[in-house]
């Protein structure tokens, strides 16, 4: 056996490999951090935990009603009282993040199309649309160009007073 | 060494002609004894084996598993398990959802892809389905037309219709996800309170995830260049929020649930009521859970 031993050429190269090995083990343990491992199955649980607090540590931009609502208690009140009270004041306003610190003004944009993302008619008796007032965008009742907010009050949307009926409404 | 010849002689000359004919010492060398044999074999499978046992110590494999299987089930009963519930009656179309995720979760808002997405099925009388989701569905669906990409459209009669309606889709957060098994770096999770989420430190962008999920619902970040999915709004609903899109739903089409809370209305109805999900045949158990589903929808 020692004979074998002492002949054998390959203690060199197992040395070379062994280092290596220690190498790469150092290098993993350098660059892999600590809390990176299983946390349950190796399947789905690889991972490493922090990430979980980075992600729930997130910003959170759309804030709701009701912080709208603390400041805002006229406009809240209006909107809650009429068929509006389901939409969220961001959905058109914008995200309040940052209102009204830095954020001064959340302006809605772009005001026909909002509401035609609901009311324009689309001929779906399966779907919610079939039950909501449905327009034709460029028909009589909304010539294109026009703002809904001209005859309609998009907090309260009943016909503002004064507003024509002659057209028919929806 | 010696002492080897005697026994690996009648050995060599029981099986090799060859090995006879040449010289007592060579042929001493080239046999095998058989404790040189059992040796060899020791030393080859310690060495197989090797690797395995090194698995075992870097992720601490051995004596974690009992203290995990505690920690689970202690965890079982105040983490939550998180599911999603679409009721496909109530969606308009409106597409505030899409856009609310997009604002929340800082995804370009003009990229043509989308944490999730409303599509719009019309079925017709002559058995033909139209699908489509013109950007995810973010600014509504305001056209009565079909967009079938490239700028082409398809105008359908609506006496021609059988029947239409709206699917929101998201990701359905699986408890058996694909994507998660294919990722190659332990880049992508399924998060204790049943969110599969990505580290964006920890992905390197292959790909694989984005293929590997049956429903499309991941896709590449432009700015982070790594894998991009539905969290459920995990900083939100973490905080008790609701994620952004079933807040902005004004129909109530889009609800979230804690499974692992007996008094959450919505997960009563996901263990009571009958609820479809998407691809229950690819076995991901879904858990996104969806009302007055069609057998048209994928």
């Amino acid at each position: 056996m020692r004979g074998w031993l002492r002949r054998n050429h390959w203690w060199r190269p197992l040395a070379v490999v062994l280092v290596v090995l220690a190498l790469l083990l150092t290098f993993r343990s350098l660059y892999i951090p600590s809390d990176f491992g299983i946390h349950g199955s190796f399947t789905y649980n690889l991972y490493r935990a922090n990430n979980l607090t980075e992600w729930q540590s997130v910003t959170v931009k759309y804030q709701g009603r009701e912080f709208c609502g603390s400041c805002h208690d006229k406009n809240y009140k209006s909107i809650m009282a009429g068929p509006h009270s389901v939409i969220q004041c961001e959905n058109c306003h914008g995200p309040g993040i940052g209102h009204p610190d830095t954020v001064k003004k959340l302006t809605p944009g772009n005001s026909q199309q909002l509401c035609w993302r609901c009311h324009v008619y689309l001929p779906y008796d399966g779907s919610g649309r079939s039950v909501l007032p449905g327009i034709e965008p460029g028909g009589p009742h909304a010539p294109l160009g026009e703002e809904c907010y001209t005859c309609h009050n998009p907090h309260a949307p009943q016909l503002l007073p004064g507003a024509q009926t002659e057209e028919g409404g929806s | 060494m010696s002492a080897d010849i005697p026994e690996s002689m009648p050995h060599g000359t029981e099986t090799s002609p060859a090995v006879q004919q040449q010289p007592a010492e060579s042929g001493a060398r080239r046999a095998v004894s058989r404790r040189d044999f059992l040796k060899k074999t020791g030393l080859l499978a310690a060495g197989i084996l090797t690797p395995a046992v090194a698995l075992e110590v870097i992720f601490g494999l051995k004596g974690a598993g009992a203290a995990q299987a505690e920690g689970l089930a202690t965890a079982a009963k105040t983490t939550p398990h998180w599911q999603f519930l679409v009721d496909t009656n109530k969606c308009v179309g409106c597409g505030f959802c899409v856009k609310a995720c997009k604002l929340e979760n800082e995804i370009p808002y003009t990229l043509n892809a989308s944490r999730t997405w409303v599509e719009r099925h019309v079925i017709t009388k002559d058995g033909e389905s139209h699908v489509d989701s013109p950007h995810a569905g973010q600014y509504g669906f305001t056209e009565p037309e079909i967009d079938l990409g490239e700028g082409k459209t398809l105008a359908i009669a609506p006496e021609d219709i059988s029947k239409a309606f709206f699917v929101p889709k998201l990701c359905n957060q699986c408890n058996h996800p694909p994507c998660v098994q294919v990722c190659p770096v332990g880049a992508t999770y399924k998060s204790p309170d049943g969110v599969v989420l990505v580290d964006r430190k920890w992905c390197i962008g292959c790909g694989y995830c984005v293929n590997a999920c049956p429903y499309g619902a991941r896709f590449f970040h432009p700015k982070y260049h790594t894998a991009e999915k539905c969290t459920f709004c995990e900083h939100r609903i973490s905080k008790g929020l609701k994620p952004a899109c079933v807040q902005a739903c004004a129909f109530g089409a889009r609800q979230i649930g804690d499974q692992n809370d007996p008094a959450d209305p919505v997960a009563e109805v996901v263990a009571t009521r009958r609820v479809e999900v998407l691809k229950a045949e690819f076995g991901t158990d879904p858990q996104c859970f969806y009302l007055g589903m069609d057998a048209e929808v994928r």
